[in-house]
Order: C-alpha cells, then sequence, then structure tokens
C-alpha cells in the first residue's frame, strides 16, 4: 500500500505526502518517497535526458483506478467481504467520533435488500457529535482525508480511507450517490447531501445538499449502496458486531439485517473509555522517511529545536548526544539538510540511549470491561481477563489484554474460538496470519489439562479474546486484517495466555474434584446395599446382623472417601 | 438367571460340597473384617507371564507367588460389590445344579441395578479373578459353574464318547467313526466324559482343513489314532477334552502345526504347558504328554519344501524372538532354543499344507508315516 501511495504524490497532494511519512512499516518504499521528493530538486528544471521523456509519458491515475487496483489491501476484494468492511469502517467512525466527543455510543446498523439480489443497501446511524456542513463532503467523499492520518493516538481508524473508500465502491459497483444526514447540535438543522466522488481528481461532487427534519439532536446517518453478498457465520457482518460488543462494553447497538431480523447489544457499562492522549513519536520508532516528511512539515527551524519538539522523550542532553553523534551542528538549519546528513541523523537517533515512550497514551478495555462484554455474548460459566503493564516495540507503546470464556454452553469438541481486537475493532480474516493466533498455537494447552492438536489452536469449550491496543498497530496490511508478528507483541501475548492457562488448570481440577466427589459419595448409597446383599446371598443373615454390617461398612467407606480427597 | 436345569442330583456332590465352603469363608472373611470395622480385602494371584514358572517334572505353567489384593475403599466399592454377586450366584448355581456361560452371567449381572456390568470384558474380568482366587483352592470355573461359551474343535476316529443325555441323564454312547462326513464336537464342559478306544495316538490338529484331509481318507483308521481339529490355540475345553483322552487313555499327543512362531510359540505352547494369564487353572487345562510332530524348521529341509515356504514377517521374528526371550518353557528347553534359531536363521515359515507340493495325498501317503517311524525324535 504504502508503496502505491508513495507512487502517487501528484495525485493525492499533501495528503500521499503524509500517508508516506506516517507509514512507518515499510522502510523500503518510505525510501523510495524520499527519493522522490529528492527529484524535485535540480534534475527537474530543463534539459532532454530519457527522464525528461519519460516525464511527458508520466500522467495521473485516477483514483478510481488506483482503488480497483487495490481494492483487496483496503477489504474490498469480493462482495461479501465488501459488505462487511463497509460497515465495519462507518461503525469504527461513529465511535471513535462519539468516543472523542464524550458521548455513550448509540449505534444502529441496517441492511436493506434491493431488487436486485447482488445489491444491498447500507444503513449506519450514530449519536455522534456529527460533522460540519462544509466537511461532510471531504469526509465521506474524498480519499485519503480526515483528521486520524496525521496523530499517533490509540484510535480504530488510522488511514482516514475506509469510509471514502466504502463509498467508492458503491459508486463503482452500482453508480448510486452516498447520502448522509448530518447534525450537529439542538439548535442546528440537519443536513441531508448525497455525494459522489470525482473520482478523476480525488473531490467531492455534491449532488444535493438540503435542511431536513430529523429527530436526533446530534449524530450522523450514512446510507449507500453496494454490490454484495450477504452471508452469516464466522465471517460476518452479525459476527463482527457481536465481537465489537464484547471489545466495547460501553456501546449499545441495534441490528437489523436483510431479512428484517433484529437484534439489541445492550450496554454493559455507562462509563466511557478514557480519551487516549495523542504521542509525539518515538525516536526508535521513526523510518527515515517519516524523519524527512517531518522536517518538512515542522515548526522549528534548526536541527535540535526540531528533535526536542517533535520527538517523545528527546531532552535537550539527548538532542545534543544525536546531533554529536550524527556529526551534524545542533543549529543546522532544517531545510538545509542533505539527505545523507538525514540518514546519519536517523542512525544516531537509533543508537543514542533514550528512556522509553510514555505509556499512559494506551486506553486498555480493561479486566472488568473485557469480562463484561465477553458475558453479553459468550454463554460460558467462567469468565477471566488480564490487562498486562504497557510494553514497548520499536519505539511504540502497546498493551496486551487476554479474556477467556470457559465452559458453558461453548462447544467442548471444536478448536476454541478466537476472536481478535486491534484497538477494539474485531479482525475476522486473515487469522492464521495474525500474532495472536501463532501465541496461542505455540502456548502447550497440554500444560494447562487442554488437548491440542500439533501446531493448532486448543480442543476445548472455550473462547480466547485476544486485544491490542496502541497507538500504531502494526498490522500485516492496510486492509487491517491481521497483526503483524513481533516478537515483543507474540512474548506478552504468551504470557498473558499462559497466565489464562494457569487459571482454567486450576478450575478444570477444581471441577473434576467437586465431580469426583460427587460421585465417590454417590458410589457409597449406590453400593453398599448391593455389598451386603450379596453378603446375605452367600451366608443368609439376620435383619440385625445385616444393619450393623451396613452401617460398618458405610463408615469404613467414609473413611477411605475422606483419605482420598 | 441361569437356566434352571431339573432336581437331578449333583454329578459330583462333594466337589460342589468344597465349592459352596470355599465361596462361604471368602465372604465369611468379608464379614468378620467389616463387623470389626476393618477394610476387608480379596486377594487374587497375578496373571501374567510374569507370575508363571516352568518346572519339567510337573509339565505345565505354574502360577508364582505374585498376589494382588484388593481392598475395599470408596473406589473400589462397585469391583467388590460384583465380586460379591458373582460369588452369590456361583453358590446358588451349585446348589441348585446350574451353569452359566460367561455371556448369561454378564446378562444375570443386568439385575443389580447400579452393579450392573456394562460391558462384558468387565464381567469376564472379575469372573478371571475370582477363579484365579479360587484355583488357590482347587476349585475350577467349571466348579464355579461358570462354563465357557464356545464349543471345543471337532474329533474323529476310533473313539468312543460316553456322555450323558442332558435332560434324562441315560448313559449315551457316541461312536466317532458314526458321523459319516462330518464329526463329533467337544462340548464346553467335559468333566463327565468316559472313553472307550483302540486308537494307538491322539493327533491334534492345527486346521479344519488338514483335519477333513485326514478324516476324508480314512487316516484314523488306517493309522489307529484320534484325531482332534484345535482351530488355532485350542480353547479351554478342547484342552481338557485332550488331557482327559491323554490320561484316561493313557495315550500320547501329537501335535501338528504349521511351521512358524505362531503354530509354535501360541498354540503349541498352550496345548502343552497352559497359558500365561491362565495360569491358575494350567494344571487342569494343559497336556503335559504332548509333543511336537511337525511341521518344524527341520522338515522344511528334510521334505524339501523350501520353494513352498513364505517369509518370516516382523511381527513372526519378533514373536519369535519374544518366546527366546520370555518363554520359561522354551527358554529351558534347548532343542526348542535350536528350532527357534534355525527358524529365524532360515527366515520363512512354512504351513501344514505345503506338504501338498507333493501331492494332496502325500501327507497321509508319505509325511506322517515317516514322522511317526520315530516319535522319540519329536520335539517336547
Amino acid at each position: 500500500m504504502t508503496s502505491t501511495v508513495a507512487g502517487q504524490r501528484g495525485l493525492f497532494g499533501e495528503e500521499a505526502g503524509a500517508a508516506a511519512a506516517a507509514g512507518p512499516r515499510d522502510g523500503a518504499s518510505l525510501k523510495k518517497g524520499a527519493g522522490g521528493a529528492a527529484a524535485d530538486g535540480p534534475a527537474e528544471k530543463g534539459g532532454d535526458t530519457a527522464a525528461h521523456r519519460l516525464a511527458a509519458k508520466q500522467r495521473e491515475i485516477s483514483v478510481s483506478e488506483f482503488f480497483t487496483k487495490n481494492r483487496h489491501l483496503l477489504g474490498f476484494d469480493n462482495p461479501r467481504k465488501a459488505l462487511l468492511t463497509a460497515i465495519k469502517e462507518a461503525v469504527d467512525n461513529s465511535l471513535d467520533a462519539c468516543e472523542e466527543a464524550g458521548i455513550l455510543p448509540d449505534v444502529r446498523v441496517e441492511i436493506l435488500p434491493t431488487p436486485r439480489d447482488d445489491r444491498f443497501r447500507v444503513i449506519v446511524e450514530d449519536n455522534g457529535p456529527g460533522i460540519v456542513k462544509q466537511q461532510l463532503p471531504h469526509v465521506f467523499a474524498r480519499l485519503l482525508y480526515g483528521s486520524k492520518f496525521h496523530v499517533l493516538k490509540q484510535q480504530r481508524g488510522q488511514q482516514g480511507i475506509g469510509i471514502s473508500a466504502a463509498a467508492m465502491y458503491g459508486q463503482l459497483t452500482t453508480g448510486k450517490p452516498l447520502s448522509v444526514i448530518s447534525r450537529i447540535g439542538k439548535k442546528h438543522p440537519a443536513w441531508y447531501v448525497e455525494l459522489k466522488i470525482d473520482t478523476a481528481k480525488n473531490r467531492p461532487e455534491v449532488l444535493r445538499e438540503m435542511e431536513t427534519d430529523w429527530d436526533k439532536e446530534h449524530g450522523t446517518r450514512i446510507e449507500l449502496e453496494l454490490e454484495a453478498k450477504v452471508q452469516k457465520g464466522k465471517q460476518s457482518v452479525d459476527e463482527y458486531l457481536l465481537q465489537t460488543a464484547i471489545a466495547n462494553p460501553h456501546v449499545r447497538l441495534e441490528y437489523k439485517d436483510w431479512d428484517g431480523q433484529e437484534q439489541v447489544f445492550d450496554r454493559a457499562t455507562k462509563t466511557l473509555p478514557p480519551q487516549p492522549t495523542q504521542i509525539q513519536p518515538h525516536p526508535y520508532g521513526v523510518e527515515v522517511g517519516m524523519l524527512g516528511g517531518m522536517m518538512k512539515t515542522t515548526e522549528a527551524k534548526k536541527l535540535a529545536a526540531f528533535l526536542k519538539s517533535d520527538f517523545s522523550r528527546v531532552s535537550p542532553r539527548v538532542a545534543e548526544e544525536i546531533c554529536e553523534l550524527a556529526k551534524v551542528s545542533p543549529d543546522a538549519r532544517l531545510s538545509g539538510l542533505e539527505a545523507e546528513q538525514i540518514e546519519r541523523i536517523h542512525q544516531a537517533m537509533s543508537q543514542v540511549k533514550i528512556m522509553a515512550p510514555a505509556t499512559d497514551c494506551i486506553v486498555p478495555i480493561g479486566e472488568a470491561g473485557l469480562v463484561a462484554g465477553m458475558k453479553k455474548v459468550l454463554p460460558a460459566e467462567l469468565f477471566l481477563a488480564e490487562t498486562r503493564a504497557p510494553k514497548i516495540y520499536r519505539g511504540n507503546p502497546f498493551v496486551v489484554e487476554v479474556g477467556v470464556a470457559w465452559g458453558g454452553e461453548l462447544p467442548a469438541e471444536e478448536p476454541v474460538r478466537l476472536v481478535r481486537f486491534a484497538n477494539r475493532v474485531p479482525l475476522l480474516y486473515q487469522q492464521g496470519a495474525c500474532v495472536t493466533t501463532k501465541s496461542v498455537i505455540t502456548t502447550d494447552w497440554r500444560n494447562y489439562l487442554l488437548q491440542q492438536p500439533k501446531d493448532a489452536l486448543p480442543v476445548a469449550p472455550m473462547a480466547i479474546v485476544v486485544h491490542l491496543a496502541s497507538a500504531w498497530v502494526p498490522f500485516t496490511s492496510e486492509a487491517k486484517e491481521a497483526i503483524a508478528h513481533y516478537p515483543e507483541i507474540l512474548k506478552e501475548i504468551r504470557l498473558s495466555l499462559m497466565e489464562m492457562g494457569r487459571k482454567i488448570a486450576t478450575h478444570i481440577r477444581k471441577t473434576r474434584r467437586a465431580a469426583d466427589e460427587a460421585k465417590k459419595r454417590n458410589y457409597i448409597d449406590m453400593f453398599l446395599p448391593t455389598v451386603v446383599a450379596a453378603l446375605h446371598e452367600i451366608l443368609v443373615l439376620d435383619p440385625p446382623t445385616q444393619e450393623k454390617a451396613a452401617k460398618n461398612l458405610r463408615d469404613i467407606l467414609e473413611a477411605t472417601r475422606k483419605q482420598n480427597v | 438367571m441361569a437356566k434352571k436345569s431339573g432336581k437331578h442330583k449333583s454329578a459330583n456332590p462333594e466337589l460342589d460340597r468344597v465349592t459352596v465352603q470355599c465361596i462361604e469363608k471368602v465372604a465369611g472373611t468379608v464379614l468378620d473384617t467389616i463387623q470389626k470395622k476393618k477394610q476387608p480385602e480379596l486377594s487374587f494371584p497375578v496373571r501374567s507371564l510374569s507370575n508363571v514358572d516352568y518346572d519339567a517334572k510337573k509339565g505345565f505353567f505354574e502360577l508364582g507367588d505374585s498376589v494382588s489384593t484388593r481392598t475395599l475403599t470408596v473406589n473400589s466399592v462397585k469391583t467388590f460389590a460384583q465380586t460379591l454377586k458373582l460369588m452369590g450366584l456361583s453358590k446358588q448355581m451349585v446348589e441348585e445344579d446350574n451353569w452359566a456361560t460367561k455371556r448369561e452371567a454378564y446378562y444375570v449381572s443386568k439385575n443389580w441395578k447400579e452393579a450392573r456390568f456394562l460391558e462384558q470384558p468387565e464381567s469376564d474380568t472379575v469372573m478371571d479373578d475370582i477363579e484365579a482366587m479360587f484355583s488357590l483352592h482347587g476349585v475350577t470355573r467349571e466348579q464355579l459353574r461358570f462354563v465357557p461359551d464356545e464349543h471345543g474343535g471337532a474329533v474323529a476316529g476310533e473313539l468312543t464318547v460316553i456322555d450323558r443325555d442332558p435332560t434324562t441323564h441315560e448313559p449315551i454312547e457316541i461312536d466317532c467313526t458314526k458321523f459319516g462326513t462330518g464329526a463329533y464336537s467337544i462340548p464346553s464342559s467335559v468333566e463327565h466324559l468316559k472313553f472307550r478306544t483302540n486308537a494307538k495316538f491322539i493327533l491334534a490338529i492345527e486346521t479344519g482343513g488338514m483335519f477333513q484331509r485326514l478324516q476324508s481318507n480314512g487316516y484314523p483308521q488306517e493309522a489307529h489314532c484320534i484325531i482332534v481339529s484345535m482351530a488355532g490355540v485350542p480353547t479351554r475345553s478342547t484342552r481338557r477334552f485332550l488331557r482327559r483322552l491323554s490320561d484316561d487313555l493313557d495315550l500320547p499327543v501329537y501335535a501338528f502345526v504349521d511351521c512358524d512362531p505362531y503354530g509354535i510359540a501360541n498354540i503349541y505352547r498352550t496345548l502343552k504347558v497352559g497359558s500365561g494369564n491362565a495360569a491358575h487353572i494350567n494344571q487342569f487345562f494343559c497336556v503335559p504328554r504332548a509333543r511336537f510332530l511337525g511341521v518344524t524348521p527341520q522338515d522344511i529341509l528334510d521334505f524339501k519344501l523350501q520353494d513352498a515356504t513364505h517369509p518370516l514377517q516382523e511381527v513372526d521374528e519378533k514373536r519369535a524372538r519374544d518366546a527366546l526371550k520370555n518363554d520359561p518353557f522354551f527358554k529351558k528347553n534347548k532343542a526348542w532354543v535350536k528350532a527357534f534359531e534355525q527358524m529365524l536363521t532360515m527366515k520363512v515359515r512354512a504351513e501344514q499344507q505345503a506338504l501338498t507340493k507333493w501331492g494332496l495325498n502325500y501327507v497321509i501317503e508319505n509325511y506322517l508315516p515317516r514322522k511317526l517311524k520315530s516319535p522319540a525324535t519329536f520335539l517336547p
């Protein structure tokens, strides 16, 4: 993804530049981006080189072409997945907006059939803060536009691609515009707009715009038609909403499916999770391309000042050490730095000892919240949860949370159900590629009295919930379906799974012991009369002897039962 | 419940009295211990090859001294109850002169509510325990009135069996030459049988096919012998029948089986000295006088059967080595050690039917007569 975006610089303008800068996961392509930036220099001016002739052929690639070629990266590879992705992006946006505004989210999702059975209408309505009228077209009908891209902060959405990609997909597959109703408060009118994306320019096109009556005081309602295929089961909208309910106990979700079936996942708590704070990048987690990008956009003029103001944990002393190691003057003007110098600064940043980043920017679901969320939807008898202390991978703080639901009506003969979350967003695809799956598989559950086939999930009446919260979740792709295998993350998840495993094993032992106890108590009542009867058959005993034998036998057996415990 | 067979007097009142006494003694000890508020125990000899000794003078596998004790605890109360119930059933059957097969005994337990056996292997195990326990007092399973489910093998030749009518108990004489192309089959209980014969020896044959070949060619009459089909490892009643024939009529028993580790280590060994897991009954259920006529590994060379053999399978070799290493009978017989080593060197096995290579009746016309000229050379 990043490489493509970097190649589309002309098209996406400043957002694309930011996209390149904000994507720390693909160093090679970022360097390419940075190289491209360098090409804005002298080589561009005049001349008749091969590059100039090629330049004449180079032209903007339309957004729709870009989208069509890359829709698998964005989660729109097929009609089934497209439906889920569209709803997912809309709901993620709603939840982020509500929480940022301090509103307990109330979200309603509807899927409506259309006369064509390969098309459906999707409605997502929230009670969020609403969007001011002027911004509506940009938010929904312009790719890579949004408030989240430039910010290092734990949020559901990260790039600002999602919802407009859904709009684009709808438009490309059905030709229908996206319609939005939004209202920002009681004293403001609700606005209705119909939007299309000018795919050549990546600019919104407003088809209709009018005031409308809406019973909500504030909120946003989007409606779009798209080519889609409905399904139930593991990767369905139903499953996504159910999992969302687990990770977001403070959310109320209503859902009406294409058959008109209504479902409500009610709130388990009325406390909003605290707002994560925005943090500056830590020097250890910055790629050289991102560094170059930051140098362009910062308000600082000189190197040392820039390091101090734009990074976390960089004290004047640390800034000085970096400059010294990079052999660049602390007072060097940023605009005058050579590419080679930037490389050296980047290298120095990773070598100097710097305090770990602050971790208070991460807001986990919390043990109580996770348990409440699981209880809401999983029919189990035992619920456990652990929130680990924050840890760092490549300068990014993260928190691992693991929840376990055990027993009850969960199926005992199937592999455990693994529910994965990144920043409270359910991950439904690419389970095999995800670090959470690897963590579960590489934990030896037989130590904890469970069955586990080789290289597979354990088989038990159990659901495992893994949540990774981080200002920057390292997904394996832009579709945000699986979390990459960072050793630090793998280790944290496994440690937590082992802790859960120990507790499960204790529970299993306790349950077995209790069952055994009851069985043995039962045993005495069940078989004592048979022993006496058999002795009577052989020896012919009078009633007092039988009674005495029965009484003694009970004493003997009770004594052995107590010894056994 | 076991079948009620009538009001007649038991065939052996003295034995029955001993049997009931034994049952009452075991139960009485259990009751006394309970009344003293102590945990009662039942002791059984360990039934496995590791707990048998072979004494050539006695001629059979003898039970060793290892004993397992079942102490009554909350964990063992079910089996304990079942053991006592089966003993109770045994006593009842002796008093009513009745009997039950293993399968029937299993179904009798279905009336014991929670204490019933769920599968027959459970009741078989408890029954084997009881049998082993009482074998220490010289009481057999037949005396406890538990009889095998299966009939014994087929018998042909110059033998008259004196049985009794099952309902009238009138004596019946059965002439084993009068079965035409069929044969007399050994009943499940043979203790009451009497015999009369002119035969000079008994031939115990592994396969039904070979039995038929000999019978249909009139071999028993011609050679003055009794032939018995074992059909694999001989059942208890076949072994007991052969033992009684051999004892009562003072006749030698010759085994004629395949030349492979199974024929030798399983079929012949069990016939001759009994088996490891039923060592408590071996004294009654084996034929110490039995000798091994063939087919021996040497026969393969002497009768030029090399091209009618099969290679030894891995399982065959394992069985042969196991016999040399762990079987007290073979270990103590140099002749057998040599024979096994010869087989392992040749790496082949030969079936009885391999002799057919030289013609369908070769076994009758050449092999058996030639072998029977020198019974002293038969393997022990």
